[in-house]
């Protein structure tokens, strides 16, 4: 009985004192239209995102049982055409928190939205840049690597082999438009050349006649030392190694990746969060499942550390020096004070395994070495993020 | 036949004879077993899959693996390194740590969000716990009476009642606790956070923090200084904190937790075990493939010794 009561006295003075919380979160998408690819090998599965959401849920309960707190999770699909705007609002009615799905313009209408003005959303899918530089919004954080984190840990990859001569095939979406871009930018970024470039214009059939077609079509490009290939969608990049008439290897879309995420990421105990990934989901882990569960995963670390529900206070402690994220890929993952992305590491990967993690030993910053990838604060035009 | 034994017992008498650091090696499936006085691998020996957490019963009869991918512990003859049986030990173990009792076994099942309590000699399952995310640091204090795991998502030391097998207090630490260990007088208990780049110090009987401790290396990043195993010298006096890709120990005094300096060592550093005397502390470096042989007076490094791939636990067994 004595020893009951101390354990209960323990008990008071070990739990912290925060207070009964139940922190809700909407998980929002809107449904776009998939171009059609000539391969249907790899499907973009039904639940890509919410299954990484479901499982912050699982992860932030957990740790939630033991200092009452408590998470759920909404979760609402917008249909093509659908009312996104009403969505949002029905959303917003309900919580502050919302991880959102959807193209850049989407992202930007109800983020201006003024129900959304003391909201934390969480740009899950959006990679482009514009939306953190001059088109970035004070209540809008982004958990997926933008285009240029991505670019820019290839060109490091590459420059660190020193490949350094390349030549460029892009697709026509705007997607590979913006990859190809991207590509060109981080190129000019760490001293690499992009020569030849050609667009992708076939309407044939690749399956069957790629070891035809490809090697005429990529006789033209030049010395060159790697293939690049922004094929965001995955419609042709695909049949293209192999098929070369040069023999280099191909990186971009195709070959050697730059990801967020991908099932070969095993270090950093990456291979646990792998593992609950598959149990829950009987799939393997995409980007834009991790960019989920990151969000949630920060607001979770938010409100452990700071045992509050409150927006203001929740968007200040991850932007300040005692945030950071554990994202399994070997540092502490921090929020950019200028725009609301997520400093991670990028890995490189082909179909089997990593060849690298970026960023790459010796490429150097005065902050954290993270800011070698993607807008650094000088080059950033975003004004209202602060 | 009995000739035959004893060539056998002749050729193996030299290797009992010195004392071991047993090495598990999580990529190759076995243990490298060192001779202290040599300093050379002796035997290699097959384990069950991934095999990472290592210790040997109080009277070093049998050594305990976490045999992780094949969900289960071994218990095995440290002698002839013959598996003598499985524990049933739940799904994915990755570290435990061995009741006073000599009996109770407390695995961290790292997959499964909980730590089980096997008794190793009816091999039985006593308990098993609800814990957070990533069990994975085990530590029981020495009077037996508190057991700890840490998670590694949940960011927390949960302390559990070892008479009742419940949780009775959880104390957060920094991002992603790996190890967890009492002082020999059970006062304080030491937690490492790897993402956090800290160790956290609790008063053993009110869980309150008493200390954090940092690690500032020059010209290596504050990210990449990640705490992972420690152990403390047997006076309570210094603590050898192994820094994980910093590539260094660094040697605490317990006294003032301040560090006194930082030892270079492989890449990768994981975990460690003094020798019989406590004058040699050997470090696991996951990366490099081998362990770092410390001079622990001199705090230098005097030899790396080549093991299998990805080396991660290790534990000591005195032969005499």
């Amino acid at each position: 009985m004595r020893l009951r009561a101390a354990i209960a006295a323990l008990m008071l003075s070990a739990l912290p004192a925060w207070a009964e919380l139940t922190i809700p979160v909407h998980y929002l998408r809107q449904i776009v239209p998939q171009p059609p690819t000539l391969s249907n090998l790899d499907p973009r599965p039904e639940r890509l995102g919410i299954d990484g959401a479901s499982l912050a849920l699982a992860d932030n309960q957990t740790t939630g049982q033991f200092l009452g707190q408590t998470y759920t999770l909404e979760i609402t699909e917008v249909p093509e055409g659908g009312d996104f705007a009403a969505a949002m609002r029905t959303a917003l009615a309900a919580t502050p928190f919302v991880i959102l799905d959807a193209p850049a313009d989407t992202l930007l209408t109800v983020a201006d939205m003024s129900e959304a003005g003391e909201a934390l959303l969480f740009n899950a899918s959006a990679p482009g840049r514009r939306l953190r530089s001059q088109d970035c919004r004070p209540n809008l954080f982004h958990t997926i690597p933008s285009l240029d984190m991505r670019t820019d840990a290839l060109m490091q990859f590459l420059l660190s082999r020193r490949w350094t001569g390349l030549a460029l095939i892009h697709g026509t979406h705007a997607e590979d438009l913006a990859f190809a871009d991207a590509l060109t930018n981080s190129a000019g970024k760490f001293g690499l050349k992009i020569g030849a470039t050609k667009e992708w214009a076939f309407d044939a059939d690749m399956r069957r006649n790629a070891a035809q077609e490809m090697p005429l079509f990529t006789q033209d490009l030049g010395r060159h030392d790697v293939l690049l290939l922004a094929d965001e969608i995955g419609d042709f990049a695909l049949y293209i190694p192999y098929n070369t008439w040069e023999p280099r290897p191909v990186a971009g879309s195709e070959g050697l990746r730059p990801v967020a995420w991908d099932r070969v990421v095993e270090q950093w105990g990456a291979a646990q969060l792998q593992s609950r990934f598959e149990d829950l989901a009987a799939r393997p882990m995409r980007p834009l499942d991790y960019a989920a569960w990151a969000a949630f995963r920060a607001i979770g670390e938010a409100v452990t550390r700071t045992g509050t529900d409150d927006p203001a206070a929740l968007r200040a402690y991850m932007l300040s020096d005692a945030f950071e994220l554990a994202g399994f890929k070997g540092r502490p993952l921090t929020f950019r004070s200028w725009n609301g992305q997520l400093r991670q590491p990028i890995p490189l990967v082909h179909a089997h395994a990593q060849a690298a993690l970026a960023p790459l030993d010796g490429f150097l910053h005065p902050r954290t070495e993270l800011d070698t990838l993607g807008l650094d604060a000088p080059e950033s035009g975003c004004a209202r993020f602060r | 036949m009995i000739r035959t034994t004893l060539a056998l017992l002749v050729l193996s008498a030299p290797a009992a004879l010195a004392d071991e650091m047993w090495v598990t090696n999580e990529r190759d499936d076995t243990i490298s077993v060192i001779d202290t006085q040599t300093l050379e691998v002796t035997r290699t020996i097959p384990t069950g899959a991934r095999p990472r957490g290592i210790i040997f019963s109080h009277d070093h009869k049998v050594v305990y693996i976490c045999a992780s991918d094949s969900d289960t512990v071994q218990v095995m003859d440290p002698d002839t390194g013959e598996v003598l049986h499985e524990l049933p030990s739940g799904e994915d173990p990755e570290q435990f740590a061995l009741h006073p009792d000599n009996r109770h076994l407390y695995i961290a099942n790292e997959d499964d969000a909980i730590s089980t309590v096997v008794d190793v000699e009816t091999r039985t399952v006593v308990a098993q716990i609800s814990v957070g995310i990533e069990p994975e640091g085990m530590a029981v204090s020495p009077d037996g009476k508190i057991a700890i795991t840490t998670s590694e998502t949940t960011n927390m030391a949960h302390w559990i009642d070892t008479e009742t097998q419940k949780i009775f207090a959880n104390t957060l630490v920094d991002s992603r606790p790996r190890h967890a260990e009492f002082t020999s007088d059970g006062a304080e208990l030491w937690v490492s956070s790897e993402i956090g780049g800290t160790v956290t110090v609790f008063d053993g009987t009110t869980q309150a923090e008493k200390a954090k401790i940092t690690f500032d290396l020059p010209n290596i990043h504050p990210d990449r200084i990640q705490p992972v195993g420690f152990e403390f010298t047997p006076d309570d006096a210094i603590a050898f904190v192994a820094l994980g890709p910093a590539n260094h120990v660094a040697v605490v005094n317990m006294a003032s937790y301040e560090v006194e300096e930082y030892i270079l060592v492989g890449r990768r550093v994981w975990h460690m075990a003094f020798n019989r005397d406590h004058s040699q502390l050997f470090t696991t470096n996951g990366i490099s493939g081998d362990v770092t042989v410390i001079d622990v007076a001199s705090r230098k490094p005097v030899k790396s010794i080549k093991v299998g791939r990805f080396p991660w636990g290790a534990a000591f067994r005195p032969t005499n």
